[in-house]
């Protein structure tokens, strides 16, 4: 034990703080303490935060939920997807129309939102899939406008431009969930599910068939993986996530409106995806953060920090193109 | 013999065109079940696209391919996989950036079939699945003597380790037949010899039969029981290594034009 430790200090002292950061969390046994540190850390939080922080971190919550599901189709299965706010559309009006319009109780929304995701999924994906990167990308992009332009024009239902206002309030064993703090545990808990997920898929049968298909889609089918099925299953999946994230963000906002999924909403969801490091779920987290932090802590230079944060973005990209936190071999 | 009952894989008339162009030109040949056939021919000869044909990458214009009795034509690469017709590549398609063992397990894919919920929640057929898929790929890999290389990375390898890490994925598919894309190119002389061996165990020991292309001549003539010759997509011979070895047209063709280069 006290030899295996100097060694590995012994290595460490080769290569860069960042190396040895990265080293201290591969390494299992090191890695569960920091991981349950972590988690208890982010329960503690609310007790001594004021609802800014708390409204920040929800909303980092959230994106690293819809990192964590983008990751699943560009990372796992190497898709190039513009268009994933739709998904997340297709969750919050699921839940804000059931509520609203229907009655339905918030909790048996999720499910519907389930399915509808996966049917989403199924109708943009089926046909896409078959294409390869480039064209992908504009499908999914026009596929993402779409959506976003139903909800515009179909009124009745999705009350068009100006959206559904007053969705209301989940109730949780008879707590209503109308803190701050509630959707913080909320959206804590949804990372928590998302990156056990996340973690069972990527090194499972399907995880791995995915990765065949990004690193050779010919070799990966000459093996008998079904190359559409495989990426079809991703793209669902990605779906799901977002879907589930969706109803979360329906109810916390208690307002929807297309505006809430313009294209900017898929890139900016991508950029902290590929900024994070696809592949990695430390890296969805890191992304996550990075994107919603970053804004907020540069408030101070207002609308400069726009133009700071493309800028370190550039530089990124050219010095460590594979992400803060990528995917790491050896 | 009843030759035609005991054939596992039946080419028709397969025609291939690229434009104008015919690749292949009505090309028919039976491989039999447990045999080892090689397909020969000059460079440029269609070798590769008749089993991209087979294989189902190509789509062939016209002909019939059927295995074990069994139309194959309109079948995508995948599916014909999973009825028990493996391949190895020309040039390497290994998957790089994982390990051996992961390149492997790859072709277990075809045969084990858990899905999202029974990866996510560890359900006890994904357990038992999973170890399956890890014990056949390691049986697979000691098969062909890298075992020791498991854990590495498959870029990490030596070529020819590299060779032998896509014949144990395709061997993990559960092949009937297998076909082997120029299997001995850039190997050396002992690592032939190691070739040979293990292709006569592959069937030997699996009971899979063997269709190859090769540029070895030597080694063609000491392995296959059967050669089928082609040139400008056309077969010229089919035989026996004596009779296709004294075919004129074959010498023409093939044996006359390697002299001239060679002189």
């Amino acid at each position: 034990m006290a030899d295996n430790t100097s060694s590995t200090v012994a290595a460490a002292k080769k290569t860069g703080l960042e190396e040895r950061l990265m080293s201290l969390l591969d390494d299992r046994r090191r890695r569960y303490p920091v991981y349950a540190v972590l988690i208890l850390g982010t329960l503690l939080v609310p007790l001594i935060s004021d609802n800014y922080v708390l409204e920040i971190l929800a909303n980092s919550f959230f994106y690293i939920v819809l990192c964590l599901g983008l990751n699943i189709v560009v990372g796992y299965a190497g898709l190039l997807d513009l268009g994933y706010a739709a998904f997340f559309a297709v969750g919050a009006y699921t839940t804000g129309i059931l509520t609203s319009h229907y009655g339905w109780n918030f909790w048996l929304t999720i499910p519907a939102a389930l399915v509808f995701a996966v049917i989403a999924g199924v109708i943009i994906g089926g046909p896409t899939l078959r294409l390869r990167s480039d064209y992908l990308a504009i499908v999914t992009l026009g596929f993402g406008e779409i959506t976003r332009i139903v909800a515009r024009n179909l009124k009745d239902v999705t009350g068009g431009p100006s959206g559904l206002i007053g969705i209301s309030r989940p109730h949780f064993f008879g707590l209503e969930l109308n803190q701050i703090q509630h959707y913080y545990y909320a959206f804590f808990v949804l990372v928590l599910l998302a990156v056990f997920v996340s973690y069972r898929l990527q090194h499972s049968r399907l995880g791995r068939a995915w990765q065949y298909v990004r690193e050779d889609e010919d070799a990966a089918e000459a093996m008998g993986i079904d190359r559409v099925a495989i990426k079809l299953y991703a793209y669902v999946i990605g779906a799901v996530f977002a879907g589930v994230a969706g109803c979360f963000f329906a109810a916390k906002m208690t307002a929807i409106s297309p505006d809430s999924f313009q294209f900017m909403q898929s890139a900016t969801i991508l950029m902290a995806v590929v900024l994070g490091g696809m592949g990695k779920i430390p890296g969805m987290v890191v992304g996550a953060l990075a994107l919603v932090l970053f804004p907020e802590v540069f408030r101070e230079i207002g609308s400069m920090r726009m133009l700071v944060f493309g800028v370190m973005l550039i530089t990124m990209m050219i010095f460590r193109p594979q992400g803060i936190w990528p995917e790491r071999r050896n | 013999m009843g030759a035609a009952a005991m054939a596992i894989l039946q080419v028709q008339d397969l025609t291939l065109r690229f434009g104008g162009l015919e690749v292949i030109d009505r090309l028919s040949f039976d491989v039999q079940e447990g045999a080892i056939v090689s397909l020969i021919g000059p460079n440029g000869a269609g070798k590769t696209s008749v089993f991209n044909c087979l294989t189902g990458f190509y789509r062939a214009n016209a002909g019939d391919i059927r295995f074990q009795g069994q139309s194959i034509m309109r079948l995508k690469p995948h599916r014909i996989t999973k009825k028990g017709m493996a391949r190895t590549f020309q040039n390497l398609r290994l998957f790089k950036n994982m390990s051996v063992l992961e390149n492997v397990m790859s072709g277990m894919h075809c045969r084990t079939r858990t899905g999202a919920v029974g990866a996510i929640i560890h359900t006890p057929a994904q357990r038992r699945e999973e170890a399956e898929i890890r014990r056949t790929a390691e049986e697979c890999l000691d098969f062909v003597g890298i075992l020791g290389h498991r854990d590495r990375l498959a870029k990490n390898l030596p070529y020819g380790d590299q060779r032998r890490v896509e014949w144990a994925r395709a061997l993990a598919t559960r092949p009937k037949l297998l076909l082997l894309d120029e299997p001995a190119a850039g190997l050396n002389y002992d690592e032939k010899e190691r070739l040979m061996g293990l292709i006569g165990r592959i069937r030997a020991d699996l009971k899979i039969t063997i269709f190859l292309i090769e540029h070895d001549m030597g080694l063609v003539m000491r392995i296959s029981e059967k050669i089928v010759v082609i040139d400008y997509g056309k077969k010229i011979a089919e035989g026996g290594c004596d009779d296709v070895q004294c075919d004129p047209k074959v010498i023409e063709a093939y044996l006359g034009r390697e002299d001239e280069e060679g002189d």
